[in-house]
């Protein structure tokens, strides 16, 4: 479905990405880890074409995706939640759900949409008129994905969903991924939180310093002494 | 006259004033808003909509003054005629100057700003001749109190001042209306809050931002108009004036906030009427000025407080 083969992206002459190829299949949950600075946010701006590669194709269904204007890109079907929640401070929660949903063709199906999203985070519906500024740090993540989900996407990329969560949001927030992913959305997940990420997905990616350093299934990977010394925190 | 009836008059002209000050400092503050470009051409397409709104008149065969149903369809008409108008020009003049600059410095399309305002005072010089136009009074010029009251007084309050009030008021209900309650309104917030995101949403950063300017245009298009029927006056230069006054009006709301630009515009229209009475025409000019160095040095987010304010 997403294939990303052999990418190198630059901010002016820093190379953030050395390299990376990468595929994501329909109905999948890919994870993508590794440390600060890594270059996992950068992957996912080279794919929505908020950042172009210098070098690599991005394809997504057969389509190119490196030469495409964003919200062409969006158009496709490929909505994020972005790093550091990037909520539309000065517009209301529902303002904010329904720029989610702006490049949808099916208008219709928007308000069942909205249902579905407050019923996953009934936070947002009671606070559905406030300002997206004024929400704290969880709920802007919530609304972040919300936002996103909006789009009602068949690629979503989500950039650290469980920063800055309780842990017993974080939980629910990775069963709510798993819920999204079983109802047919394919997922590209960037995590900080390696056993949590691993845990939901099906394949995982460990990227460092701007490459792609292993690859397995989740579980695999959940055993491997890199990930395990490296994310794990396990001796 | 006594010094009451001095200061009530002075007051009900800088409210007309203020109103097209206002209509034209909604397009510097909502352009800023969305590509942080302090638009100093903009005051020139308020001047070219006093001309433009002429032509309209003049090719609908209106010379004098309207009446019964021809005001309430022609006048219109004009209004909407001369708002299309601006708004092509004010879309056809960033398509041309500043959008290929997009991705330069921040320096580079302020500076071509300034030269497409000379560029414009120049086609109005050369369209127009230097010296002042006369615009027909198209517009039944009443006094009211006297008139339909019967009240003897010194006040005016004709029905010129009732048009401009009750043009823009209309006017600026339709923006607000259109800003947060329309999608693409919707979607220019969004783009001027964070365009990256706004991009990540789906939408055409280009086309929110070619309707915001066709939106400042249409505003700027209808305060010419306005400025015309009051005044009966168009000079070539008046848009820098008039300009530099708006602008003014906008830093002081906060640039990039639109109630801000509205209250700012209509302060500003009292202030310059009233130190036209009070102090003098020709001090005006220094004292607006002054207004603006000091809201730029002592508070740049202004009164209201601006979307960015470290960015002015
Ligand atoms: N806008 C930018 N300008 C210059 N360099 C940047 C920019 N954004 C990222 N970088 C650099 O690119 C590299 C990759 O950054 P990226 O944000 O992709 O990392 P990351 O894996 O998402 O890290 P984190 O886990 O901390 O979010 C880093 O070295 C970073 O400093
Ligand atoms: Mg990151």
């Amino acid at each position: 479905m997403l294939e990303l083969a052999d990418v190198h992206t630059y901010y002016g002459n820093i190379r953030a990405l050395r390299g990376v190829s990468l595929t994501v299949a329909q109905g999948e949950i890919v994870t993508l880890i590794g440390s600060n600075g890594a270059g996992k946010t950068t992957t996912l701006k080279t794919i929505l074409g908020t950042t172009r590669p210098r070098r690599g194709t991005v394809t997504f269904s057969g389509q190119r995706l490196d030469t495409l204007a964003t919200d062409r890109i969006v158009r496709l079907g490929i909505a994020q939640s972005p790093e550091g929640r990037r909520i539309f401070a000065r517009m209301t929660v529902l303002e904010n759900l329904e720029l989610g949903a702006f490049a949808r063709k099916d208008r219709a199906a928007i308000g069942s949409d909205l249902e579905r999203v407050f019923a996953l985070f009934p936070r947002l519906a009671q606070r559905s008129t406030q300002q997206g500024g004024t929400l704290s740090g969880g709920e802007q993540q919530m609304l972040a994905i919300g936002r996103a989900l909006m789009a009602r996407p068949t690629l979503l990329l989500l950039d650290e969903p469980s920063m800055g969560l309780a842990p017993i949001l974080v939980e629910t927030i990775f069963r709510i991924i798993q819920d999204i992913n079983r109802q047919g959305t394919t997922i590209l997940l960037v995590e900080q939180n390696a056993r949590m990420a691993l845990g939901v997905a099906h394949r995982g990616y460990v990227m460092q310093t701007g490459r792609i350093v292993l690859q397995a299934a989740a579980a695999e990977l959940l055993r491997s002494d890199l990930v395990r010394k490296t994310y794990l925190g396990e001796k | 006259m006594n010094a009451w009836e001095v200061l009530v008059q002075q007051t009900i002209n800088g409210l007309t004033r203020g109103a097209v000050f206002a209509l034209i400092a909604l397009g510097y503050t909502m352009v800023y808003g969305i590509i942080e470009l302090i638009n100093f051409a903009h005051g020139d397409v308020f001047m070219l909509g006093l001309f433009i709104s002429l032509s309209w008149f003049t090719l609908l065969g209106v010379t004098k003054t309207l009446t019964g149903w021809q005001l309430l369809t022609i006048l219109p008409l004009v209004f909407i005629l001369t708002m299309l108008t601006t708004a092509a020009l004010n879309v056809a003049i960033d398509r041309v100057a500043y959008r290929p600059l997009r991705r330069s410095t921040r320096l580079a399309p302020l500076i071509t700003a300034i030269g497409v305002s000379f560029m414009l005072e120049n086609l109005a010089l050369l369209w127009k001749g230097p010296a002042p136009i006369a615009y027909p009074d198209v517009f039944p010029s009443v006094d009211i109190l006297r008139e339909w009251f019967g009240v003897d007084s010194a006040i005016f309050v004709t029905t010129k001042d009732v048009l401009v009030v009750g043009a823009t008021i209309p006017l600026m209900i339709a923006l607000n209306y259109f800003v947060t309650r329309t999608r693409w309104g919707k979607a220019m917030r969004a783009t001027a809050q964070d365009r990256e995101t706004a991009q990540a949403m789906g939408i055409n950063v280009e086309r929110t931002i070619l309707l915001t300017f066709f939106v400042g245009g249409a505003l700027a298009g209808a305060a010419g108009l306005i400025q015309g029927i009051y005044y009966n006056i168009g000079m070539w230069w008046m848009g820098y004036q008039a300009g530099l006054r708006a602008f003014t009006a906008a830093v002081l709301g906060g640039i990039g906030n639109m109630p801000g630009a509205a209250l700012g515009g209509l302060f500003i229209g009292f202030l310059s009427a009233w130190s036209d009475q009070y102090i003098s025409a020709r001090w005006t000019n220094a004292i607006v000025f002054s207004i603006l160095i000091l809201v730029l040095v002592f508070r740049p987010q202004g009164l209201l407080g601006a979307r960015s304010a470290d960015k002015v």
